[in-house]
């Protein structure tokens, strides 16, 4: 029975991880914009998060409500004031400028929090569970389950179904045509990035609780992101979700066996699917030259 | 009073200039062909009023006001709507969605969506296919009723028949008509020159980035607009080019109506050495020909 | 038609006038100022040689960090800014190099001489690592070579034999006087920094860095005129490594010892990519320039803690975005210097008429 709660408990660790690496799919399949300041940003957020509790005395869940909409503020504006310049510039510019954030913001939050782990105290919602059978279910993995779940599905659903999604997927496919059809593409672009901020910020900091926050947990964060959108298939949300489930659930048996290779086996996964099957399990074939011509893991 | 006005435009790609001192003017509910072989300057002219591609000089008014400084995505919501070379749909959004996305102008114009279904039956049937799925023919319909949807101004449509079969086109010049009756002016480019002729009134003549020629186009002369086309001396409003090398004038050419004779064939001492060559009288006949004195061979 | 000797060709005789008078032209893949930055250059390393006989090792152990770093720099440089692959994994074969260097010497190898092994150990592994990566390009890439690194560190980290986390030290090199050791590790760094930098530059120049250059800049299109690019991307990588290998196994030598935290630390990739883009990205000269520039914050913010890192990641941005052509593209765009020609350069020689 243990292995089945296992898995249970690596499928909502993959919930968190699927819920981070939303936003990077969303960036990468609409911008063609890889951002590695991605998990530094999530970072970011979480000590927001602690700093705004320790200094206003608010609770955990108020502080990470206030904190969503300050993350999508901040992703449009870096969106607008830097990427937008750093995707007109070149291809090899976006890389070079994220990577420059990334580091910055690590040793920024190195230098004003130190390097130590900080705790995120969450109150009872840390070790609440619920317990049924022998499966165990902590709410706060739970909820992060649900939150992925319904964030995946609202973005999907507003992609298919809204006017701001058919513009979305219009400007993904063909950035110059899109303009021409009267789509301020700035302004859309900003949106995505806040989107992406936000949910990276939400799932970082409820894992948080867990692990504790401290500045180099970004590097990893972003890693495990990029691993679940690679093996989840670029251009497909779901695969996302599947993606990173899978990394999850790798982690949390292997662990069982024994912990020191526990991450190196996710990692090895990642990189078994990229020479098997590199555009990932739901790849969508691209139909157009430039999203082809982007590394969908298939190039010459 | 003119819907689009363009004066001594120069345009081109980083060194390479395309257009020079284009101008012309459109006036409301008015058909404007452009014609002109390829690389003419047709498809820039059309993307630089369009603002995807940004004039070096010049003016370009729509309605009395300077959109020039314009970006592209402002000159749509001004009501100019582009049908690219090559159609250039979002191939992983439907035909239905390819067709709504255009953000202004629905509801403002006749050119509702129930009204574009009608118009092209066809689109209506695929409505929910991915567009980059469609035939070369619904494509273009898609794209035609995309940029229609925005109920525009100024209609640009460049080369509509290009890869599709004549009887497509033909299609599409009939539906023409109804989409003129709508008031919206248009700038058509067309390689066909009977089809942009007939289908517009007046034709603007393209070369090597110079209008070299403009007029009614139902009272064009064919002779001098093909001068125009290819470039010629005697066409009126040709300027000298910049290329290195000046076009053959027409009267220069070989006529077509006077081939090779075939009664010189070259000859064989260029090839054989003479103390090798087979006197004439010795050669072989030609195959599959009769010897004029020989009755003997059925017939 | 043939040049003759002296440069200029003899003006043909009695050729019909053409329509176009082709001017003789000649083409030429070197220049005065290449050979007075030669000469100087060599001259910089001879003087260089020679410093510790005359300065002390407060002095030639910064200068063994400058060393590496620039060696770091070039090589970095030749893999984004010519063959247009940007890793940021290149910390895994500093670390392998460091660790085949520990293995040889534990084999009875002398450190000094295990230093082509290594490189070559490192070679032998981006070859199989190659594999994983080769269909990948731009950001995919990028973090896949940074995933290869963490893998190897967290493999390390759980090998007993390789010292786990806490890492392991030199013991060859314990025997040796410290000032001779010291000196032995500032000419070895030397020796690294030239074939680095000095091989890069050869390699540029050869028919490999035309169609490394070639694929950078378009991979298909470098297909199309019959490169081949996986090749060329793979040949590029693996040379890359070996450098680096070589550079790896040179910090275990200079710092006696090495742990997976520090040198397969993503650190590292990080200066690579401030030398290189603040120096310039894609030219031979600007990746010594940023190293210059990196080492020389290194030695004055180094009080203010990680605040410099900051600091060097905002200009990195800030070149990035307005002067993608680094310090170095400034000054020689500008002026149309070259020190160090990688092209070919066409001079018609226009007779006056």
């Amino acid at each position: 029975m243990t292995w089945l709660n296992d898995t249970l408990q690596g499928i909502f660790v993959g919930g968190g991880y699927a819920l981070t690496a939303v936003g990077l799919s969303l960036m990468f399949g609409v911008m063609r914009l890889v951002n590695l300041a991605h998990g530094d940003l999530a970072v970011c957020a979480t000590y927001l998060v602690t700093t705004v509790m320790a200094a206003l005395g608010v609770p955990f869940l108020a502080a990470l409500l206030l904190m969503l909409p300050v993350a999508f503020a901040a992703g449009a504006v870096l969106q607008l004031g830097l990427f937008d310049r750093a995707l007109r510039t070149g291809p090899l510019a976006p890389l070079l400028v994220t990577f420059g954030l990334s580091i910055m913001i690590d040793n920024l939050l190195q230098q004003t929090y130190s390097a130590n782990v900080r705790g995120v105290p969450a109150g009872s919602i840390d070790v609440a569970a619920a317990h049924l059978g022998g499966l165990v279910l902590p709410w706060l993995s739970v909820l992060k389950l649900v939150l992925a779940l319904v964030v995946i599905g609202g973005l999907s659903a507003a992609l298919r179904f809204t006017g701001w999604g058919r513009r979305v997927r219009a400007t993904s496919d063909d950035v110059a045509m899109a303009r021409l059809q009267g789509i301020r593409v700035r302004p859309l672009f900003a949106t995505v990035t806040g989107i992406a901020i936000a949910a990276a910020a939400l799932a970082g900091t409820l894992g948080a609780v867990t692990t504790g926050v401290y500045p180099t947990l970004g590097t990893l964060t972003l890693i495990f992101a990029f691993e679940a959108v690679v093996i989840g298939g670029l251009g497909s949300l779901w695969g996302t979700l599947l993606g990173g489930i899978l990394i999850g659930v790798t982690q949390v048996l292997v662990s069982q066996v024994s912990v020191p290779y526990a991450t190196l086996a996710s990692q090895l996964l990642f990189l078994l699917v990229l020479v098997v099957r590199p555009q990932g399990l739901f790849g969508t074939p691209q139909a157009d030259g430039q999203a082809a011509g982007q590394a969908a893991g298939a190039e010459a | 009073m003119t819907a689009l006005t363009v004066q001594d435009l120069d345009a081109g790609y980083r060194d390479f200039q395309a257009l020079f001192g284009v101008s012309l003017d459109l006036a409301e509910g008015e058909t404007v062909s452009l014609i002109g072989a390829n690389g003419a300057g047709k498809s820039t002219l059309l993307m630089t009023i369009a603002g995807a591609l940004r004039p070096w000089r010049g003016r370009i008014t729509l309605g009395g006001a300077d959109i020039a400084g314009l970006p592209d995505h402002q000159r749509a919501r001004r009501g100019i709507a582009i049908v690219p070379e090559g159609r250039r749909l979002f191939p992983s959004l439907t035909a239905e969605e390819n067709i709504l996305v255009p953000s202004t102008g629905r509801g403002a114009g006749p050119w509702s969506l129930d009204a574009l279904y009608e118009l092209f039956p066809m689109v209506a049937a695929r409505r929910s296919q991915r567009a980059g799925l469609l035939s070369g023919g619904e494509q273009q319909a898609v794209a035609i009723a995309r940029a229609l949807a925005a109920n525009p101004r100024v209609l640009l449509m460049d080369e509509v028949s290009l890869g599709l079969a004549p009887a497509v086109v033909d299609g599409f010049y009939r539906l023409l008509p109804r989409i003129q009756e709508s008031g919206v002016c248009i700038l058509l480019v067309e390689q066909d020159i009977d089809r942009a002729l007939a289908a517009s009134d007046r034709a603007l003549c393209l070369l090597e980035g110079r209008v070299v020629m403009a007029g009614d186009s139902a009272g064009l002369d064919r002779d001098r607009l093909v001068s125009a086309y290819f470039g010629a001396p005697s066409a009126p409003g040709f300027s000298a080019t910049k290329t290195a090398g000046a076009p053959v004038p027409l009267d220069k050419r070989v006529p077509l109506d006077k081939p090779v004779p075939l009664d010189k064939p070259v000859p064989l001492d260029r090839r054989v050495p003479p103390d090798r060559r087979v006197p004439p009288d010795k050669r072989d006949p030609p195959r599959n020909s009769v010897p004029p004195d020989n009755p003997e061979v059925p017939r | 038609m043939a040049m003759k000797r002296s440069g200029t060709p003899a003006p043909p005789a009695a050729r019909p006038p053409a329509a176009r008078d082709t001017a003789p032209v000649s083409v030429s893949r070197w220049s005065t100022a290449a050979t007075v930055t030669t000469a100087c250059a060599a001259a910089a390393v001879s003087v260089l040689a020679l410093a510790p006989y005359v300065v002390g090792t407060n002095v030639t152990q910064p200068m063994v960090t400058l060393f590496l770093l620039a060696g770091m720099a070039s090589l970095w440089n030749l893999l984004a800014g010519y063959a247009g692959m940007i890793s940021f994994g290149q910390q895994a074969y500093l670390g392998i190099g460091a660790y085949a260097l520990y293995l040889f010497g534990r084999a009875g190898i002398s450190p000094f001489a295990a230093i082509p092994l290594a490189a070559l150990a490192a070679a032998v592994a981006a070859a199989g690592i190659f594999l994983i990566l080769r269909r990948l390009s731009g950001g995919y890439f990028a973090v896949a070579t940074w995933v290869v690194a963490e893998c190897l560190f967290l493999y390390v980290t759980t090998q007993g034999w390789l010292g786990g986390g806490t890492g392991v030290g030199l013991q060859q090199l314990s025997t040796m006087v410290p000032v001779v050791r010291e000196a032995d590790t500032y000419w070895t760094a030397l020796a690294v920094l030239v074939v680095c930098a000095g091989g890069g530059y050869l390699l540029v120049r050869s028919r490999f860095g035309l169609d490394s250059r070639a694929t950078g800049g378009d991979p298909v299109a470098a297909a199309a005129v019959g490169v081949e690019v996986q090749r060329t991307r793979r040949l590029a990588y693996v040379l890359a490594a070996a450098g680096f290998g070589a550079i790896g196994a040179m910090l275990i030598i200079s710092g006696l010892y090495i742990d997976p935290a520090s040198v397969f630390n993503i650190n590292y990739s990080a200066d690579m990519l401030f030398m290189v883009v603040i120096g310039g990205l894609g030219t031979i000269e600007g990746p010594l320039i940023g190293a210059l520039i990196l080492f020389a914050a290194q030695q004055v913010f180094a009080q203010y803690g990680a605040w410099y890192l900051v600091g060097i990641g905002a200009l990195a941005i800030a070149v990035v975005l307005l002067a993608p052509a680094g310090l170095w593209g400034i000054v020689s765009g500008r002026r149309g210097w070259f020190l160090l020609p990688v092209g070919y350069r066409v001079r018609s020689h226009r007779r006056s008429p």
